[in-house]
């Protein structure tokens, strides 16, 4: 076992990141150009890192596999971002901050690392109006704020239902105008296919031209990789269709670490699946809640129309299990009431999988206009989907796979196990411990790009002690020709089943055996199955057109031969941790009444997983989860 | 439900295209791409290529999605994205034309997929407020009036789908440019480059080889985000007053296509 060195600097907590920024090393602006950085993805985390980058004077290649940088999935986000401005004058504070997302994580996340995204989280606003993001605002020309769950004052800033569209288009402009001043080259329709680690230490990439087919390598003295999360592993999430784990899948096969890959969240208000051609879900926003009531039948098998369900024949669950915070209980836990509602037999809709959210309630205390005001482009959305109008008949939600705590491990400065390979936004694993509260996405993603990474690769390269590397080098062409032999490989397979195929199949053993609630029986089961699916994929598969093209299904079983192998850790992961925390719940594991119980005494370490060859078992690297300024605590919401 | 579809094919770039036409079965609850998902498996089952079509989110949101059906770009329902259209607007027998947005500035890629990049070198001209990371003021530090920062966010929805463009009998991006000048030109942010910005994004539009606007409205008819045609209007005001100001400066600059990354 290595020593997991997280470089967290000493001294109090409030002056770490100052004291340690003030320490880094700076690159002489004459020498900048003379460096080049990879960035990779162009999401918040991406865009923003390669923008600031390249406006401090560094050579950035920059990469998306989209047909632009402006369509990355950050683009989705609908509630908000938060930041501890405090201008509600309601007691807002860094530390406020940084206490509700350690808690919110279930106290596994590490306490620098947090407190230095809640001092930044100021910035990032500051940074975003400057760029001209139009964020909501009071008659009276200031920022608005409204609150999220997890947190008793207002700090999230918001631009309407479209926060993330809206922040994701200020980075982007701000990336363009660096490509348009020649200090970012931009690569779009080109996917990251292996790392290139040359004496220990990242030094480029290798991408397949989606357009034309053509494998390219690229160099530099850094890589930062920023592609996202694992979400699509399960097929069905609110992820984009493209959302892929190969970039951070690749690099953790050439030695770097994967951290907690168990923690995944599962959403609860999304619109269910509606037959067996689904091909994503969709979120409705957690603020639906506020004046939603949620509920199912009484009786097991009740097929009658919900509007035809007497009130004493229906269960509003989340009251009642849960009567003080009733149906604003968090995420992780209405999640999981919702699925043993179902399990019983109570679940509504096609498959029994859908609960009820019943708006009646509400219009009828606040009438039709005001519910309008707050959630109209919900309710129009619904409606799009489904056809029916929440106004007359109650949604109809299921919860979904939405984000993922865990990836790439890194150090205080981002940096993974590999020297110069630094992962930003949801592809690291860093500050969101065991669950993410609502909002908080956004501001991890900016601070890392904007705040965070700009410093700590500069003090990378500053540090020097690498030699020169071009794309004719032998590592690069050992890269070179395992992206080629793995294509050829999909192509020349030949056999009946296409990816959607495999990857459904392999949705529906996490979602059922790794999902909400996971046992030692059901992973043990699903650690058995998905090798068995892996082989019919690689012997079973079919993938149709020439690799020299655009072609998608060709593109699709990269990713999911590597979602593959990235669900036996995941899986492997919740096994191991015995203990319930935030969106990793294991039966074996919960208080009497059904909630997650946590074992710090064993369980407080950060588990970094370490790739030991495709047949053998992945070795764990613990790194201690150390409190020095907080009291563990349970949290119930009872 | 059962539908027949004529889809343009086009392998790539070199390839003159043509309609192919197929059935597939189809029901009322699966969204038009869902739809597209299942006779690409079918057409897989068969040894066939699928068709190629850009999406991601399948949110309505990231832009990505697009193409005609029966000339109508997203399809018949709007104000939505094609990833948002649902089979229920559709009927048993019914015969369907999908064709990619057909504009100069868009070459085709492969069947309904087209590259865009035109749109990203139209922001890369002046689409932005140059500040640098860590020296922005205090973000309340200047006030905005909220009418002006509402009307801001509206302009500022676009999606960048390019709907606009196939609908434009000019194949113009007038309302994709005009969105994001009226955006910035309403903030106080925005005021220092904002002339200097519409004269480098227009020139980069039209170098892109876009028509001119002759104000037919098709493009508000069809956009995604409602964006409102007004937001041309503010456009060509700043235009004839930024032209002024600059008669005695230089040509905009405007980035080569042949030099770009997107090549």
């Amino acid at each position: 076992m290595t020593d997991l060195n997280s470089k967290i600097p000493a001294g109090p907590l409030e002056k770490k990141w100052d004291e340690h920024k003030a320490h880094l090393k700076l690159v002489n602006p004459a020498n900048k150009r003379k460096h080049t950085v990879i960035v990779v993805g162009t999401g918040l985390a991406g865009a923003s890192a390669a923008a600031s980058l390249g406006e401090m004077g560094y050579k950035v290649l920059s990469f998306c596999f989209q047909d632009s940088p402006r369509r990355a999935h950050s683009i989705a986000a609908q509630g908000g971002i938060n930041a501890a401005k405090n201008y509600q004058n309601d007691g807002d504070s860094v530390y406020r901050l940084f206490y509700d997302t350690i808690k919110g994580g279930d106290f596994r996340a590490r306490e620098a690392n947090v407190y230095r995204l809640a001092q930044v989280s100021v910035n990032i606003i500051d940074q975003c109006v400057a760029q001209g993001v139009p964020f909501g605002r009071e008659y009276s020309g200031t920022l608005a704020n409204r609150s999220f769950g997890g947190a008793q004052v207002s700090r999230t800033f918001y631009a309407r239902g479209q926060t993330g569209q809206q922040l994701l288009l200020g980075a982007y402009q701000a990336l363009m105008k660096q490509v348009s001043a020649g200090t970012v080259v931009h690569h779009s329709r080109r996917e990251m296919l292996e790392l290139v680690v040359v004496d220990g230490r990242a030094r480029g990439i290798v991408t397949r031209n989606l357009v034309t087919g053509k494998i390219e390598s690229h160099v530099a003295d850094a890589v930062v990789l920023c592609t996202g999360g694992y979400g699509n592993t399960f097929y069905l999430s609110t992820n984009a269709k493209g959302c892929n784990a190969s970039a951070i899948w690749r690099a953790h096969r050439k030695g770097a670490f994967f951290a907690n890959p168990c923690y995944t969240q599962i959403h609860p208000t999304c619109i269910p699946k509606s037959g067996e051609y689904q091909s994503k879900l969709t979120l409705m926003s957690e603020s639906l809640r506020n004046d939603g009531r949620v509920w199912v039948p009484k009786k097991k098998g009740d097929h009658r129309p919900p509007n035809e369900i007497p009130e004493d024949e229906r269960d509003y669950y989340l009251e009642r299990v849960y009567p003080s915070f009733g149906n604003l209980a968090p995420r992780d836990v209405s999640s999981r009431q919702a699925k043993y509602a179902c399990d019983e037999g109570r679940g509504v809709g096609p498959g029994g999988l859908g609960v009820y959210l019943d708006f009646g309630d509400g219009i009828k205390r606040l009438g039709k206009k005001v519910i309008d005001e707050r959630y109209g482009n919900l309710f129009e959305m619904y409606e799009r989907i489904t056809g029916d109008d929440p106004h007359v008949v109650p949604m109809r939600i299921y919860p979904a796979v939405h984000y993922t705590m865990g990836g790439l491990w890194v150090d205080y400065n981002l940096m993974s196990s590999i020297p110069g390979l630094f992962v930003g936004g949801e592809a690291n694993f860093s500050d969101h411990g065991a669950n993410r509260l609502g909002a908080s996405a956004l501001m991890q993603g900016l601070a890392d790009g904007y705040f965070v990474l700009p410093f700590t690769v500069s003090d990378y390269l500053a540090s020097g002690g690498y030699a020169k590397v071009d794309t004719n080098h032998a590592a690069v062409k050992d890269a070179e020709r395992e992206v080629q032999g793995r294509l050829d490989k999909f192509l020349a397979i030949n056999g009946k089943n296409s990816v959607d195929h495999f990857h459904r199949a392999l949705g529906e053993i996490m979602w059922e055996d790794c999902g909400m609630a996971r046992s030692k029986e059901s992973l043990t089961r699903a650690l058995e199955q998905i090798p068995k699916l892996q082989e019919q994929f690689w012997s079973d598969l079919r993938v149709t057109g020439a690799g020299a093209d655009l072609n998608q299904e060709l593109e699709k079983a990269g990713r999911v031969a590597d979602f593959f192998e990235l669900a036996q850790l995941l899986c492997y992961d919740a096994l191991k941790r015995e203990e319930s925390c935030g969106g990793h719940f294991r039966v074996e594991h919960q208080t009497p009444d059904g909630e997650a119980k946590r074992n710090d005494a064993e369980f407080a370490y950060v588990a970094a997983w370490e790739w030991k060859g495709a047949d053998e078992t992945p070795e764990l690297h613990k790194e201690p989860l150390v409190y020095e300024n907080i009291q563990l605590a349970t949290r119930s919401y009872k | 439900m059962r539908l027949t579809l004529e889809i343009w094919r086009q392998k790539n770039g070199s390839d003159p295209g043509r309609f192919v036409t197929y059935e597939v079965e189809a029901n009322e609850h699966m969204s038009f791409l869902e739809m597209l998902d299942v006779l690409n498996q079918g057409l897989i089952a068969k040894g066939e290529e699928p068709v190629a079509f850009d999406n991601d989110c399948r949110e309505g949101i990231c832009g990505m999605c697009g193409f005609l059906i029966d000339g109508q770009a997203h399809g018949p329902n709007h104000p939505g994205t094609v990833c948002q259209l649902h089979m229920r607007f559709f009927h048993d027998g019914q015969k369907l034309r999908l064709e990619p947005w057909r504009a100069a500035a868009f070459p085709i890629v492969k069947d309904l997929v087209v590259n865009r990049s035109a749109l990203d070198r139209i922001i890369a001209a002046g689409g932005y407020n140059s500040v640098r990371t860590g020296s922005a003021p205090e973000a309340n530090a200047i006030l905005i009036n909220k009418n002006d920062s509402d009307q801001a966010m509206e302009a500022a929805a676009c999606i960048g789908c390019g709907a606009c463009v196939a609908a434009c009998p000019n194949a113009a991006a007038a309302l994709f440019t005009g969105a994001k000048i009226t955006q910035l030109s309403l903030l106080p942010q925005g005021q220092p480059e904002r002339y200097i910005r519409v004269i480098n994004m227009a020139g980069q539009h039209e170098s892109e080889g876009f028509g001119h606007c002759t104000s037919i409205g098709e493009c508000q008819a069809v956009c995604p985000a409602g964006i409102k045609i007004e937001v041309i209007a503010r456009m060509n005001k700043d235009f004839i007053r930024a032209s002024l100001k600059r008669r005695e400066t230089t040509p905009p600059a405007t980035i080569s296509k042949s030099g770009s990354p997107y090549a």
